[in-house]
């Protein structure tokens, strides 16, 4: 079966291949959705593209949120989901870098709503979006020096011996 | 309007410019957001805002709970329309499990979620009405948002924090009582609407107070990320019940109200003509349900659905499967699944990333609000100060889901 969302998934691919080539890591389809993993130089034009690309036309930002993986090289990473409203198609778009510099340029300047979005994932991922203009903690207070949602801060107080959770999930 | 842009410019002295803290707690925003307005008499030039006063870490707490439990989180998101906050995030388990319901238990849903859409906009409207100084349709609809939380009440047992539902289904059948008082609602409400709007529609106070007041264009607002009735108010007809149908909506049939100037008057009349087609879909619904002949109310996915507490203590079969899944002992597919539903303010989405293990790897709310609340200051720049706090009921932001 070619459906029209398959046409269009394969369309984006070729499309961005050929536009950015090696910057083009890897793509799946996980639930219907295209999912693109790309390099983290090219996600500013790789978005600005699919923003302006005629035929295309993804001019709406769902979410952008961050992810941390403790165990791979490239551990900490951006994910977006852009919305295509006149093609009602979606993509998620994921780039991933080191945690010693986790640095991903600001998209503040396509979309507007990325503002706070990004000032979230750095609170919480301690992600440095550059050429944002007002990157600082959004829903934390201001004086806390870590980053909570990132894999290493457990949820529960360190502190205590009284909980011993390891036979639930993760430990 | 215009001059006032261009003293921005200018050097801000104390004579000039006044600054106001508006919040964090003062009856006027009706939630904790703390806006400091930097004003020139009656006149916002400046506001700055500072969110979080009500942060939980959702987020990071979903990553030590199992699935079965997150909704429980989730409704204390948005918690004037929690049902569809409960349902978004089942669909999205099932969605990553495989889960097909009966069309039965999605038309439930439908009904559950239209209710709370109604109690949800009719709060924000009367609550618009009050801030323009019409107290009497606030006290006068409560009554209605009353009756729908006992209908709640009658199917889960809880008003506000429903926790409604189960991942698979619901919990246990609609009973009659449901039934008898979505039907008095049905037949009831209308009415309380019509004079509603009898009240304010039309009312000359109320549009001096509330057309091109707080008014965004279409593009900035899809720029901004804005969805849901303050999305549709600039004009543009995008409700994920359409555009992505999910639990048969594609079944239904209904129309989206969309708005010419993205004014506060015209979330207003969005939210009324909303309520009105919610009404539609419910009547529809409980016809459809009535043409069914079964009664069921879950999915046959032991796997994931919680049994009954009555069938865990005299069925070995299902205490074996409450055991399993409260222990985590059953396989949750590794993936990640974007799912949406059209909340009461917007496209309410759920990003899971699942390791396969217990308890969700990753799991990122999409809140509406948040995301729309940072145009305000645009919205309100160049208004009066009594007209920001127009603005703001009328985008309906909702402290819990700002600030998760």
């Amino acid at each position: 079966m070619f459906s029209i969302k398959e046409e269009l998934n394969n369309n984006i691919i070729s499309k961005l291949t050929i536009r950015f080539g090696n910057g083009i890591l890897f793509h799946e389809l996980s639930y219907d959705t295209l999912c693109i993993t790309i390099d983290k130089n090219i996600i500013f034009d790789c978005i600005d593209y699919l923003y302006k690309e005629e035929t295309l036309k993804y001019r709406f930002l769902t979410t952008l949120c961050g992810i941390h993986y403790l165990d791979s090289e490239k551990s900490i990473g951006v994910i977006y989901h852009l919305h295509s409203l006149t093609n009602n198609h979606r993509i998620r778009i994921k780039s991933f870098t080191e945690i010693e510099n986790p640095v991903f340029p600001s998209i503040t300047t396509i979309f507007n709503a990325a503002n706070w979005m990004e000032r979230e994932t750095y609170d919480f991922f301690g992600i440095i979006f550059e050429n944002h203009p007002n990157l600082k903690r959004i829903l934390n207070a201001d004086d806390i020096n870590y980053f909570p949602m990132r894999k290493e801060y457990p949820i529960e107080d360190t502190t205590r011996d009284d909980k011993n959770d390891n036979m639930f999930g993760r430990s | 309007m215009f001059e006032y842009y261009k003293i921005k410019e200018r050097e801000v002295t104390h004579k000039d410019y006044n600054t106001l803290n508006l919040g964090p707690i003062h009856p006027a925003t009706h939630c904790v957001f703390q806006n400091k307005l930097t004003m020139d008499g009656e006149i916002v030039i400046e506001a700055e805002q500072t969110i979080g006063y009500v942060h939980r870490a959702l987020e990071k707490m979903a990553e030590r709970k199992a699935y079965y439990q997150i909704s429980t989180l989730t409704d204390r998101m948005n918690y004037c329309s929690s049902p569809i906050n409960n349902f978004g995030w089942e669909m999205t388990v099932e969605k990553l499990c495989g889960i097909e319901l009966p069309k039965r238990v999605e038309y439930m849903r439908v009904i559950i979620m239209e209710l709370s859409r109604i109690a949800d906009h009719l709060l924000c409207n009367s609550v618009i009405g009050v801030d323009s100084g019409a107290l009497t349709g606030f006290v006068y609809l409560f009554q209605d948002r009353e009756k729908i939380y006992e209908i709640f009440e009658e199917i889960c047992g809880a008003r506000l924090t429903t926790n409604i539902g189960r991942i698979g289904g619901f919990e246990r059948n609609f009973n009659n009582n449901v039934w008898t008082k979505l039907d008095s609602f049905l037949k009831e409400y209308p009415k309380h609407l019509k004079e509603f709007e009898n009240l304010l529609v039309r009312n000359r106070i109320f549009m001096d107070r509330t057309i091109n007041v707080g008014s965004i264009s279409a593009d900035k607002a899809l720029n901004y990320g804005f969805t849901g009735p303050c999305l549709r108010a600039t004009g543009v007809d995008f409700d994920i019940r359409v555009s992505n149908p999910y639990s048969s909506y594609e079944d239904f049939d209904f129309i989206i109200p969309v708005g010419t100037n993205g004014d506060t008057y015209d979330r207003f009349m969005v939210r009324q003509e909303e309520m009105w087609q919610s009404l539609n879909i419910i009547n529809q619904a409980v016809d459809k349900i009535n043409k069914i002949q079964n009664e069921i109310y879950h999915a046959d996915t032991p796997l994931y659905y919680l049994p009954q507490k009555q069938d865990v203590y005299t069925k070995m079969e299902a205490l074996i499967w409450h055991f399993k899944i409260v222990m985590g002992e059953t396989s949750i597919p590794v993936g990640e699944v974007y799912h949406c539903v059209e909340g009461a303010n917007g496209e309410l989405g759920f990003y899971l990333i699942s390791d396969g293990g217990r308890t969700p790897y990753r799991l990122h709310f999409r809140r509406p609000c948040f995301i729309y609340y940072q145009a305000y200051p645009e919205l309100i720049k160049g208004g009066f100060l009594s007209d920001a706090i127009l603005t703001m009921s009328s985008l309906n932001v909702i402290s819990g889901e700002l600030d998760a």
